[in-house]
């Protein structure tokens, strides 16, 4: 039993940021309609640059984490603005293929910039885990989860609340009829691809210090990614964040109780298993936003 | 007439080589390139002919050259029961076949599972296949040895009058064998191309609700295509282990899948030519690249080319090359006689380049 609670545990913490990531990524393949293989490149991205900055520069954490987040907005825009804009009306296999030779520059360029060997990302907070009955947890796992639960809150308002949010979502379901109300679609298109990159930017710099940072680790998480979209039903929000925690806990589990050397198996085969069940996705979405 | 020629020249100058090419590391290169040519036709066919990327093609590939590399080196299996299921060294040729009908049932398989969905999904699916694979590859321990490899795969045999067979293991002789299969493997692609089977899959690559309304039956060509290609993958793969003669969990690398699918997209996907003149490309550019930069910039290298070659020449070499002949053609003959016999129309990509 107490074996069963700390894999629990573990499987929460890693399932925030599994959300973030889907979220991240369900914005943009979901709802764009862009099949992103960048999404693993802004994860590791985001990891380099908080190792850069707390790490090397010697800056403080959190603001590292901002930090990071930002600049992944900021290159999430870039690639909308140079790569896809361009490429608007273009078949999906078309954008496609751009964004796997865009990923496969992305990896090279960080593995040339940071070579090989593994980084650490340095963090203020002790290495004592915390002991709640039977289960310990890292301090800084707990943090993670904080932030990831506080982001993925500030999301649901920004897409349901806001202004922004409505004219995001009124440009996916009909962009003409959104731009006859005043939607600049060209903007939203940017700011979309923009905010799920920060999304996976963020969530790399997150799982940085408590793993390391390598030039390959977004190659899994992407693929992952994919995986909790398709899980959610593609652009279901609420989909992706559940799919986000049923992957991380289906990944822990299956470690734990079947075997460890098959723990990054377990996301593909639940791809594979859904796809053949229901393909529309576990959730079939009510709400659709998109 | 000298269109109908011309690939027939190119292999009787390739097959001339070893004759004046001295050079070992050429040969080795050129080997390899027309190994991985086969798998580049392999992919054509799904992602040129329906359409259809294949992003795990290399589990294909894999699966071939694991299967061929354990028939012929035999293995023993614990599964459990009283005496492990143990299976002595069997004939190359026959371990060779054996690892394209394993890699074709997979085929099989995954066409049955995917071809419920389409595009992005399908994509996503084979991905996730080959990493599973990998994930097999590089845990089940007993049977692939892990990252500790097979080692001292036997290389693949000739027969020769004479002598009966010979194994080979002089390059030359391999290189000529290669290129034989590259051969054959064209010859096949273009038939089943020409066929029934081809003008079905082009029809519903084009548009498949109406080759659906005309009574194509889409999933059934679909599975069909995918078996072909699998095998053929799964023929490259058995032809690389034995050429090489060691297989790791890394042959399964997503970076193998990208050489392909640059090679295929670079020289014209839905083209016959277009994995040749792309493979020949991205068979040597790497060791032209090698000497002067490192392998992270060959990646980088890459990378831009497929999104150049999506942006400036969405179809291919290939097809810009014909176009250009056929434009001469027609303005100095005046529009006299049919304009080449390209078996496929170059897909239409609207606004690509624009």
């Amino acid at each position: 039993m107490p074996e069963f609670l700390q894999h629990l545990a573990n499987a929460v913490v890693l399932g925030g940021t599994y959300a973030l990531l889907g979220i991240g990524l369900t914005l943009i393949f979901g709802i764009m309609r862009v099949v992103n293989f960048t999404h693993g490149e802004l994860y590791t991205f985001g990891a380099y640059m908080a190792f850069m900055l707390a790490g090397l520069f010697g800056l403080n954490f959190f603001v590292s984490l901002a930090l990071a987040a930002t600049l992944g907005f900021l290159l999430g825009a870039l690639i909308e603005f140079t790569l896809l804009r361009p490429l608007k009306g273009a078949d999906i296999d078309t954008t496609m293929l751009v964004m796997i030779g865009a990923w496969i520059a992305m990896q090279a360029g960080q593995q040339l910039m940071w070579g090989g060997v593994a980084k650490s990302v340095p963090n203020p907070f002790p290495t004592e885990p915390v002991v709640l009955g039977p289960v310990s947890v890292g301090p800084i796992r707990l943090f993670v989860l904080a932030v990831a639960v506080v982001l993925l809150a500030v999301f649901y308002l920004l897409i349901n609340r806001t202004k922004l949010g409505v004219a995001m979502r009124a440009t996916f379901q009909d962009p003409d009829t959104a731009a006859l109300m005043g939607v600049n679609n060209g903007l939203m298109y940017t700011l979309t691809f923009a905010i799920g990159s920060g999304l996976a930017a963020i969530a790399g710099a997150l799982l940085g210090p408590i793993f390391v940072v390598t030039p390959t680790m977004g190659d899994l998480v992407a693929l992952k990614a994919f995986a909790i979209v398709i899980l959610g039903g593609l652009g279901n929000i609420p989909g992706a964040t559940i799919g986000g925690f049923v992957l991380a806990l289906v990944e822990e589990f299956g470690a734990g109780y079947v075997s460890s050397g098959y723990r990054d198996a377990m996301g593909f085969l639940l791809i594979i298993a859904v796809l053949a069940v229901r393909p529309q996705g576990l959730f079939a979405a009510k709400e659709r936003i998109g | 007439m000298t269109a109908r020629l011309l690939p027939w020249l190119f292999v009787a100058i390739m097959a001339t080589l070893p004759l004046w090419m001295r050079d070992q590391y050429i040969l080795y290169v050129l080997t390899s390139t027309g190994i991985f040519i086969i798998a580049a036709m392999s992919l054509n066919l799904l992602l040129g002919y329906t359409g259809q990327l294949s992003l795990g093609h290399v589990a294909f590939f894999g699966i071939g050259a694991y299967t061929s590399a354990l028939l012929s080196l035999g293995f023993d299996l614990d599964y459990g029961g009283a005496q492990p299921f143990v299976l002595d060294p069997q004939p190359v040729w026959l371990a060779f076949l054996g690892g394209i009908l394993l890699a074709a049932a997979f085929g099989w398989l995954i066409g049955k599972l995917a071809f419920r969905v389409r595009g992005a999904y399908f994509v996503i699916v084979t991905i996730s296949f080959a990493q599973v694979m990998r994930m097999v590859a590089l845990n089940w321990v007993d049977l692939t040895e892990g990252p500790m490899a097979l080692n001292n795969i036997p290389p693949l045999t000739v027969w020769w009058p004479g002598e009966g067979l010979v194994p080979l293991y002089k390059k030359e002789y391999y290189y000529l064998l290669v290129l034989a299969l590259a051969v054959v493997s064209f010859l096949l692609i273009q038939r089943v191309v020409r066929s029934r089977i081809g003008r079905a899959l082009i029809a519903l690559r084009e548009n498949e609700s109406l080759a659906r309304s005309a009574g194509i039956n889409v999933t059934r060509y679909l599975v069909v295509a995918t078996v072909l290609s699998a095998g053929m993958a799964g023929a490259a793969g058995a032809l690389y282990t034995h050429y090489i003669r060691i297989v790791d969990p890394d042959v399964f690398m997503f970076i193998y899948t990208v050489t392909m699918v640059i090679m295929v997209i670079t020289g014209g996907k839905g083209t016959l030519a277009g994995p040749v003149v792309g493979g020949l490309l991205f068979g040597f550019l790497p060791e032209v690249l090698r000497d002067v930069a490192q392998p992270e910039v060959q990646w980088i290298v890459y990378g831009v080319v497929m999104i150049v070659i999506v942006f400036f020449l969405p179809q291919g070499i290939v097809p810009a090359v014909t176009n250009l002949f056929a434009l001469k053609k027609q303005s100095g003959k005046k529009q006299s006689g049919r304009n080449g016999h390209r078996p496929a129309a170059p897909r239409v990509s609207e606004g690509a380049s624009s």
